[in-house]
């Protein structure tokens, strides 16, 4: 059984059931209903550092590629490439030293020099010293793709039905879950509950500290095609791996199928708070016109907000809990769950099926968090 | 004399204006803040002046009470108690740790941006039409019932020679009327509504006896104009190729089918159709004002949960231009006695709190007249439009709910884009709900208009810059 | 003015007639009228198509909320043709798709 149904607990749904398995997916809410359906659907390579969570994108670019055959149609599925773009010569420096060490990694990252990045993009703003390109990044429509890989598994769906405890049996191990109109039992629970996995562990009686990290993302009226790839600058990087808590923002933009361009990216914890806070809204409008200026005559038409699930070593929790057998972790992938989402649904199902996972899942163990102090 | 504390009231129909009036009879300096040209709103909506209309009352019901409001709102200006900024597109109300900053955008585009400062807010943004579809609804020459009436009102125009007047609710009988008036043949009026249902209310329409002498003189002129009454009948179809050339109404059973066989065609090129009004609830909800159902929450003051901010007119719940009065009035007697320090005495107000009250039932018992005919849904064939904006049709929705799990409208929306269009759900979101089977809730909209980029970019930054 | 009109009903007497241009073709325009109106009294009810089913849209609510009426003014694209007023000399263009030249 798969607790949430968001994209990572849809694409553990999809591979669980293709591997052979009975899956039932419950969730509080709708499909995608959490931190999916704020996404801008994200599947990138390039703002990863080399290390555990390039892995995890890697294999999910090459899963996600292949999904994008049955299923890229129904879920605006774009093989755009991403563009990183630095503003001052010494940011591009950094730049291409970061893309060289993706590259022995396996990310393909190809400079792009001046006149070569307004090829790529005409309507950047002047005098920027260049970038660099990566082919591998793609972009999906989230809220779409969760609801397609929900329905190609075939899984049963229970929505509005909120998980209210974990059922063990005496000798500890999982036997189900209890919500309000009844129990289901499952020898099996993947916690796919996102920035809300930390309560769904903490109901099976284990600590898991996920934290929220709000997001807002400008969505103006629709265009035609202006913007022709993911496009942000090269600070969006250090913003993402920040352990700060005070407000982050490095503008990213896009163009998608249906025409609006989608401009984010801000992070704060700032708890659930899902008040508008204009301060942030300016700062994404301020950084996007920065980098595009045909869009200060574009309009906004709405602003939405999403709480990334936020692990303090900006690594998901994908694996077995050693403390409640039976329990599975597939949650705290901060702002990268749509595209990593297919790698984790891969990796749950190899561990189900007692094959050898095909990434170490050592970096993403549940339990690597020290327990909270005077328990 | 110490300075007067300042009020923004947005919103200058009914309800604004009595607010403004009010506040500033009593102390306040008010700047009222309005979209349009001229005071008015949508009920008391002017002729643009430069059609120097000799003979607007015409056009409009209670002619005297919108003369008093003009010239009341016209001496406080003069006196510098009441500022009236018009062509201001307020996009966003802004609350601040000891004030508010209302977000305006002003200019032939609404592209230049206009910030104003004030102590209190008043919200009279008033409501707007709600219109559920059916085959060739998008066709051109079907309007909504308000705005037909707009266009005459405003422009002094219409947009044909033949119209057909269909929907339900209080507002057919006077844009029928009207449009006759103007020389448009109105066909047909086509009430879905079932007249006996008006019998089962009788307390609530006997307290307002001069409502039920207003429809008595307006089934007169419906008569001396020829306009045929259909009542317990639907428009099932429009039909035309780039515009529209006829409608086909039916007959409904009293639980709402349609009844087979009735079916009949009346030519027209104008269809002014709509099926009750929605309250505008944008900027209350932003500034975290509860909600109740799809209105604004107030208190016996016209005061919303969060301080500083009053609500007053259809946004706190459909009930037309006399409770609009009302409640802008308390409203506006209400801040002028909180903002000034004084103790409220809601005797200085009681002629207008019992019309509330009486209006409010009123209203009530309108609602469970004019209700639409139970089976709309049916009408909605999978190939009829329903997101006008994204031109997402009925059959898109059905499959996200019954094919991908869509139970909510928001869900609807994600997987279809159904709302996701220029006007945000606001005309589709009742149809989008009716089609998932839920309840229409208020959506989330920060932005009440759509705000270019640039202007967003500098948005509050002069004023967080002085704080630094 | 015949009979039975609104100008007629509210004793109109607008300022003197302008032209303007819709497509490049000369349209009158009454003082005070808003795009909207003077494209109705041309007789004109659509002036765009739509992006996905290229299907012609004109008034639809009339007060500025449904954004079915949009038109380009004066190469300015998306105007709500029922809340802007005309001037002498504006042009009027219909538009297509997003109104940005798809």
């Amino acid at each position: 059984m798969v607790v949430g149904a968001g994209v990572v607990g849809a694409a553990c749904a999809l591979y669980v059931a293709r591997a052979g398995l009975d899956v039932v997916i419950v969730d509080r809410g709708p499909v995608s209903g959490g931190t999916t359906g704020a996404g801008e659907g994200n599947l990138l390579v390039s703002d990863k550092e080399p290390g555990p969570e390039l892995d995890l994108a890697l294999l999910s670019a090459r899963l996600w590629t292949q999904l994008a055959e049955e299923l890229g149609e129904f879920i605006e599925y774009e093989a755009k490439g991403g563009l990183v773009v630095a503003s001052t010569p010494g940011g591009l420096t950094a730049l291409e030293r970061f893309a060289g060490e993706q590259r022995a990694a396996g990310v393909v990252a190809e400079p792009v020099h001046a006149e070569a990045l307004y090829e790529l993009e005409p309507r950047l703003a002047p005098d920027l010293p260049g970038g660099v390109y990566y082919p591998q990044d793609r972009q999906v429509m989230p809220a779409l793709a969760a609801a397609h890989l929900v329905r190609a598994s075939g899984a049963r769906l229970l929505t509005g039905r909120t998980v209210t405890a974990v059922l063990r049996k005496p000798d500890g191990t999982v036997q189900g879950v209890r919500t309000v109109p009844g129990d289901i039992l499952a020898p099996t629970v993947i916690n796919a509950a996102g920035t809300w996995g930390g309560e769904l562990a903490a109901l099976a009686g284990v600590t898991l500290p996920v934290l929220p990290r709000r997001g807002f993302v400008l969505v103006t009226e629709p265009l035609p095609r202006l913007i022709h790839h993911k496009v942000y600058a090269a600070d969006y990087v250090a913003d993402v791996a920040s352990d700060s808590a005070a407000l982050q923002t490095s503008p990213v933009v896009e163009g998608t199928a249906a025409g609006p361009v989608l401009i984010g990216a801000s992070r704060e914890r700032v708890g659930f708070d899902r008040e508008f806070s204009l301060p942030v809204v300016r700062a994404l409008a301020a950084g996007a016109t920065r980098l595009f200026p045909f869009l200060a005559d574009v309009r906004a038409m709405r602003s939405y907000l999403g709480f990334r699930p936020y692990l303090p070593d900006h690594l998901p929790a994908i694996g077995p809990d050693p403390r409640v057998p039976g329990l599975f972790h597939a949650c705290g992938h901060e702002g990268a769950g749509i595209g990593l989402a297919t790698g984790t649904g891969h990796l749950i199902a190899q561990l189900l099926g007692g094959k050898t996972p095909d990434l170490d899942l050592a970096p993403f163990r549940p339990d690597r968090f020290p327990d909270e102090e005077g328990e | 004399m110490t300075e007067r504390p300042h009020l923004a009231v947005i919103g200058a129909g009914p309800a604004g204006l009595a607010a403004t009036v009010a506040a500033a009879a009593h102390g306040v300096r008010v700047t009222l803040l309005d979209s349009a040209a001229r005071a008015g709103g949508q009920f008391y909506r002017q002729p643009a002046a430069e059609l120097n209309a000799r003979r607007p009352q015409a056009l409009h019901h209670q002619w005297r009470t919108w003369e008093r409001l003009r010239d009341s709102l016209a001496r406080h200006v003069d006196a510098g108690h009441a500022t009236h900024l018009t062509d201001h597109h307020v996009w966003f109300v802004e609350r601040r740790s000891d004030h508010f900053t209302v977000h305006a955008l002003v200019g032939p585009a609404q592209e230049d941006p206009v910030e104003v400062r004030a102590d209190a807010v008043l919200l009279a943004t008033g409501g707007y039409e709600k219109v559920l579809p059916f085959p060739g609804w998008t066709l051109p020459g079907v309007l909504t019932v308000g705005g037909a009436q707009a266009m005459l009102k405003g422009s002094l125009a219409v947009s044909g020679r033949t119209a057909v007047v269909a929907g339900t609710g209080p507002l057919l009988l006077p844009v029928s009327t009207g449009l006759a008036a103007a020389g448009v043949d109105v066909v047909a009026l086509v009430e879905s509504a079932d007249p006996k249902a008006f019998l089962r209310r009788t307390r609530a329409f006997a307290a307002q006896p001069g409502k039920v002498a207003e429809g008595a003189q307006y089934a007169a002129q419906l008569l001396r104009h020829r306009v045929k009454l259909l009542t317990r009948h639907t428009v099932v179809e429009a039909h035309g190729d780039k515009r529209l050339e006829a409608v086909t109404v039916a007959a409904l059973h009293t639980d709402g089918r349609v009844r087979p066989g009735t079916e009949r065609r009346l030519a027209c090129d104008t269809l002014a159709v709509g099926h009750g009004m929605l309250p505008h609830t944008d900027l209350a909800e932003t500034l975290g004002c509860r909600l109740e159902g799809l209105h604004v929450h107030v208190d016996d003051e016209q005061r919303t949960d969060v301080p500083g901010v009053w609500a007053a007119g259809e946004t706190t719940g459909i009930g037309g231009a006399d409770l609009a009065l009302a409640e802008g009035h308390i409203a506006g007697r209400s801040v002028a006695a909180r903002l000034t320090g004084a103790v409220p005495d809601p005797r200085g107000w009681a002629t207008a709190a019992k019309s509330r009250t009486r209006l409010r039932e009123f209203s009530a018992a309108l609602d469970s007249v004019y209700v639409p005919p139970a089976c709309w849904t049916d009408l909605i064939t999978d190939d009829t439009v329903v997101c006008r904006c994204e031109e997402v049709t009925g059959g898109a929705i059905r499959k996200a709910v019954t094919g991908l799990g869509a139970g909510d409208v928001r869900t609807v929306k994600l997987l279809t884009r159904a709302g996701m269009g220029w006007c945000q759900g606001r005309m589709c979101g009742p149809a989008v709900a009716g089609l998932a089977g839920c309840e229409l809730t208020p959506s989330r909209r920060p932005f009440a208009r759509p705000v270019p980029l640039g202007v967003l970019a500098r948005a509050g930054e002069a004023e967080d810059d002085e704080h630094r | 003015m015949s009979p039975g009109s609104p100008q007629n009903l509210a004793d109109a007497h607008p300022e003197p007639a302008f032209t303007v241009t819709l497509d490049g073709r000369e349209i009158v325009a009454v003082p005070g009228q808003t795009v909207a109106a003077a494209l109705w009294s041309a007789g004109v009810t659509s002036w765009r198509t739509t992006r996905v089913g290229a299907t012609p849209r004109g008034v639809f609510c009339g007060i500025g909320v449904c954004y079915d009426c949009l038109v380009t003014v004066n190469d300015r694209p998306n105007q709500r043709a029922c809340l802007v007023p005309l001037h002498p000399g504006d042009a009027i263009r219909t538009q297509e798709g997003t109104g940005h030249d798809d």
